[in-house]
């Protein structure tokens, strides 16, 4: 069986069992569906931190989110994928206190979670087989393979970049050698640009010239040369390299970022000089724990996430600091940082503010609204009716085989798409910028959702429409796996009524649930994250 | 010299002796002040001739030589069986036979028979040819469209409930339409097919549904929306809440009407032919009509590598139909003083034809050199740009570089060259590239710019 096949068959066991389990009253209405009490003690550095900052700004935090808007939040954010009816009922209903520990150490193991990394990294090294980057298929998909298995291994992020950087050999034999293909402008100082904001998450174009130009020499060996076969491309250590700058021979000063100038001797590949340096310096840590932050909590500490600089301090310094410090301390476990920010009762507040000063945001009152990801809403939508999307690569030829079911956290390459992760807002993949990707959701995006033949198809041909029209069905029981399915939670008390309400107006049945299914893929708790 | 590449003091007729000195004077000593000001007395925007574009996109780089640059005496292994170019309306021009149409347009159209770049792959052909850029730096730039529905767009004072750049019927994908402006100032897609009925704009129109039963659910929806009720003050969801009042205008209101192409007589529906081209002409005219500022054609099957001329027989009556028509169309009505129409793909085909299999007859990429079409908004009529030689494989006079076709639209819309275009990093980006930016140019093409 598909695993998406596995994923739906769970999914209708989940409502084979809510019928039996539907009489158990506990949980499945509250007042509020999305909160759950008041934050207590700090549960660990983050939160004191994140709490001492907004005591000083006199910032009320938001409740802490209930058991439902757990369940669907952590999916979201570290597997990019709806928990289903059953796995949310599950975690709403079990009743052991550590129960949020468990579920983000188990999806921290997950498949998924590696496909969302890849994800993210794909973005910020555009891995891109067409223009503008031109890695051509094969050499896109094995670079996206090899991301995605160090992700999933977790390989310490210092000895990641530092293999990036300094790999020399073909594109389609030895995977990281792509990082120097992966870009428009392979120039010295091209280069420098790009290494600078994947890895300091600095915009080099702001430095002084000469900060540039000093750096650039870092790259200026590096040689591209063609092999016979077709679009095989070895990237090299060239002594011999004509550049500006380059060592041609002759021993060669380059400038670290912090200033410090570095003898280059022309037996040693800078690249290797550059990479030691880079992963001891801190702001490489910084970068790094900066962008996981933003990635759970919509921004980072220093905003956007990818340009610091002097005049754009971060909004808590002590705790952008403390997990600096604490990342290297645990030999850059990427995995260890995401636990740690997952665990904090600062990810585990209510969208619900309770402060509506306007730093609120930027010193984590609450956990910000956000559209979902392009790739996460369609494949939410998918896995909710047990469709597919079809995805398509402009360049015809050699076709890039691309398997049915594949879901679009997991596309390989930037420039197999669809429509509809164009029109959601996918990076192109051009520079690597974080904001790149845009989850502002425009008119084109609703009349997609609520009009187009797109949904109207999904929505009609879905074995759940036909599971939960047939049979006799009460319309609480119907509602129910509908909220469980679509929203991972219990409807409340008025929900029910309301779709009570609609199935009286005379619709027939299967319209009601086709209707209802509708209103709650439009909802803001299903298009949002929350 | 301008600082700006496009240096609209060179195409100044009758530049006085004094004057050009002086100006070689502020360019030798790099008075980059001086030069801006100088820029500002000589290049003041021109009043926009046009007021919206319809771009029709020949996706896969349509052969030249077997539509408006005919080469009947390069012999058969040029020419294959279409050696008889047709006569048009203006003395002097002929074109490819299978354009009966267009041939008695001709005094409505100009013909740039000496496009140029050299690139003979499509992604990068098309960008250049859809930007006049270059690609290499470490940004992508926006192609015409985006840049239109900029300068032109909502926040420009345009208030249509249609969005200010629409593609028919499917982007394109070759590459990021809007580059470094984003995705407000991607197109819109309609998706669906105007040569049925109805045309179901994808999310506009869904054949089946009452506007009863889109109140009805989507006050259902209203209802069962707990978060927003929880989160009354929320910007996402206000804006959210923008975008499907928007929504439901396009559906519900007026907006859906201009895609209904039931209220066009059938004799002029016919004209256009029935064909997904033809009909998207007529839509793209409506759209023009209701004052959208920028519409895409997107029409694919000019990739011909294989069986060109089987290709040509089948693609080129539609082409003849719906262009011819929609030129004539615009011009009986009085909309294409205002309205540019531009045609052109992002290279030609080799002109010496690959007789053998598989190719059977197939023509192949050729950038070095291609025919685009303009018509209205300030364009002449009548003249042919350029040339090519004699077997159509070299720019024999006047070359003319996509940047130099687009800066011509820009000035046509009232663009000015030096206007800003934001991008994400604060970099200084412009609509017309600068000097240098070291891009090829030859000019505008003012030889068909009514003054």
């Amino acid at each position: 069986m598909s695993p998406r096949a596995v994923k739906f068959t769970a999914i209708i066991g989940g409502w084979l069992l809510l019928s039996v389990l539907l009489m158990v009253p506990c949980k499945t209405s509250a007042a509020s569906p999305f909160e759950n009490g008041s934050v207590g003690a700090p549960r660990n550095k983050i939160d004191e931190l994140v709490f001492a900052r907004l005591k000083v700004l006199d910032i009320t935090p938001a409740r802490l989110c209930s058991d439902p808007v757990f369940v669907r939040r952590v999916y979201l954010d570290v597997t990019g994928t709806l928990p289903t009816a059953a796995e949310a009922q599950q975690f709403i209903l079990d009743s052991s206190p550590d129960k949020r520990r468990v579920l983000i150490d188990r999806l921290l193991e997950g498949d998924e979670y590696a496909d969302l990394l890849a994800m993210k990294w794909g973005d910020m090294l555009r891995i891109k087989a067409e223009f503008p980057i031109n890695l051509w298929p094969n050499a896109a998909q094995s670079y996206h393979r090899w991301v995605h298995d160090a992700i999933r291994d977790n390989t310490p992020c210092d000895k990641f970049a530092r293999t990036l950087l300094t790999a020399s050999g073909s594109n389609f034999e030895l995977p990281p050698v792509n990082f120097y293909r992966a870009m428009q402008n392979r120039t010295p100082a091209g280069i420098a640009q790009t290494v600078a904001l994947t890895f300091l998450g600095e915009r080099a174009d702001r430095w002084p010239s000469n900060q540039l130009a000093g750096m650039a020499m870092f790259f200026a060996n590096i040689g591209y040369k063609t092999t016979a076969e077709w679009k095989e491309e070895i990237v090299f250590f060239n002594p011999a390299s004509t550049n500006a700058g380059a060592l041609n021979g002759s021993p060669q000063k380059a400038v670290l970022r912090d200033g410090s100038t570095v003898k280059l001797s022309p037996d040693q590949d800078p690249r290797i000089v550059f990479a030691d340096w880079l992963v001891k310096n801190p702001q490489f840590a910084r970068s790094v724990v900066n962008r996981a932050w933003s990635w759970l909590l919509g921004r980072g500490i220093v905003q956007e996430p990818d340009d610091f600089r002097a005049d754009n301090p971060p909004a808590n310094p002590e705790l952008l600091s403390f997990l600096e410090k604490d990342f290297v301390s645990s030999g850059y476990d990427f995995k260890r940082l995401y636990r740690q920010i997952l665990n904090s009762q600062t990810y585990q507040l209510a969208s619900i503010p309770q402060s509506n000063r306007p730093e609120a945001a930027a010193n984590f009152a609450c956990y910000p609204l956000r559209r979902l990801d392009a790739e996460v809403l369609i494949d939410a939508l998918d896995q909710i009716t047990g469709a597919s999307e079809k995805y398509s690569s402009a360049i015809p030829e050699p076709y890039t085989f691309i398997p049915d079911n594949l879901r679009s956290i997991a596309l390989p390459d930037g420039s197999i798409t669809s429509p509809f992760l164009e029109m959601f807002g996918r990076p192109p993949r051009d520079t690597g910028l974080e904001s790149e990707r845009n989850n502002r959701i425009n008119a084109a995006q609703k009349l997609c959702l609520l009009n187009s033949s797109l949904m109207q198809k999904k929505i009609e041909s879905s074995r759940m429409i036909d599971f939960q029209s047939s049979g006799n069905r009460s319309t609480t029981e119907v509602v129910t796996g509908m909220y469980l399915g679509i929203l991972s939670r219990f409807p409340t008390a008025a929900e029910i009524r309301t779709a009570q309400e609609y199935y009286q107006t005379g619709v027939g049945k299967r319209q009601a649930v086709v209707d209802l299914a509708w209103a709650l893929m439009n909802s803001t708790e299903f298009l949002y994250r929350h | 010299m301008s600082a700006f590449y496009f240096d609209f003091e060179k195409q100044r007729p009758r530049l006085s002796r004094r004057e050009a000195i002086r100006r070689a004077l502020f360019a030798a000593s790099g008075l980059v002040l001086a030069n801006h000001l100088s820029f500002k007395a000589y290049a003041a925007p021109r009043a926009a001739r046009a007021k919206a574009v319809i771009q029709i996109w020949m996706w896969g780089g349509p052969s030249h030589t077997d539509i408006f640059d005919p080469k009947p005496d390069a012999g058969y292994d040029y020419c294959g069986p279409l050696k008889s170019p047709i006569e048009t309306n203006v003395s002097g021009i002929r074109i490819g036979e299978l354009l009966p149409m267009l041939s008695k347009q001709a005094d409505k159209y100009s013909i740039i028979r000496s496009m140029t770049h050299g690139n003979n792959g499509h992604e990068t052909a098309s960008y250049i040819v859809q930007t006049g850029r270059q690609p290499g730096g470490r940004l992508v730039y926006p192609c015409v469209g985006s840049v239109v529905s900029l300068a032109k767009g909502y926040d420009a004072g345009y208030k249509g409930l249609i969005p200010p750049y629409v593609v028919l019927t499917e982007p394109q994908g070759r590459f990021d339409e809007a580059g470094f402006l984003g995705q407000r100032f991607k197109p819109f897609a309609t998706g669906g097919n105007p040569a049925q009925i109805p045309f179901a704009v994808e999310g506009v129109v869904l054949p089946g549904f009452t506007d009863q039963r889109q109140k009805n659910r989507r006050e259902l929806m209203h209802h069962l929306d707990t978060l927003a009720q929880s989160l009354p003050e929320n910007p996402q969801i206000t804006s959210a809440t923008q975008a499907e009042n928007m929504a439901y205008d396009m559906i519900l209101g007026d907006g859906a009407k201009v895609f209904d192409l039931a209220q066009e007589k059938p004799d002029l529906r016919d004209r256009y032919g029935k064909s997904k081209f033809g009909q998207s002409c007529l839509v793209a005219r409506r759209l023009v009509e209701s004052g959208i500022p920028y519409v895409t054609i997107n029409y694919g099957g000019w990739d011909t590598h294989k069986e060109n001329f089987t290709a040509m027989r089948r693609n080129l009556p539609d082409l003849d139909k719906g262009m011819g028509t929609l030129i004539q169309d615009l011009s009986e009505r009085g909309l294409l003083d205002s309205t540019i129409v531009w045609w052109g793909g992002e290279f030609g085909r080799t002109p010496k034809v690959q007789w053998d299999a598989p190719w059977n007859g197939g023509r192949n990429h050729w950038g070095k050199v291609f025919s685009a079409v303009l018509a209205g908004g300030g364009f002449k009529g009548g003249q042919v740009v350029g040339s090519s030689d004699a077997k159509g494989e070299e720019v024999k006079d006047r070359p003319v570089y996509p940047v130099d076709l687009i800066g011509s639209i820009y000035s046509q819309l009232g663009i000015e060259a030096t206007t800003k275009l934001p991008n994400p990093e604060g970099l200084p980006t412009f609509v017309m590239p600068q000097a240098a930016d070291g891009i090829k140019s030859a000019g505008l093409l003012k030889e068909i710019m009514s003054a």
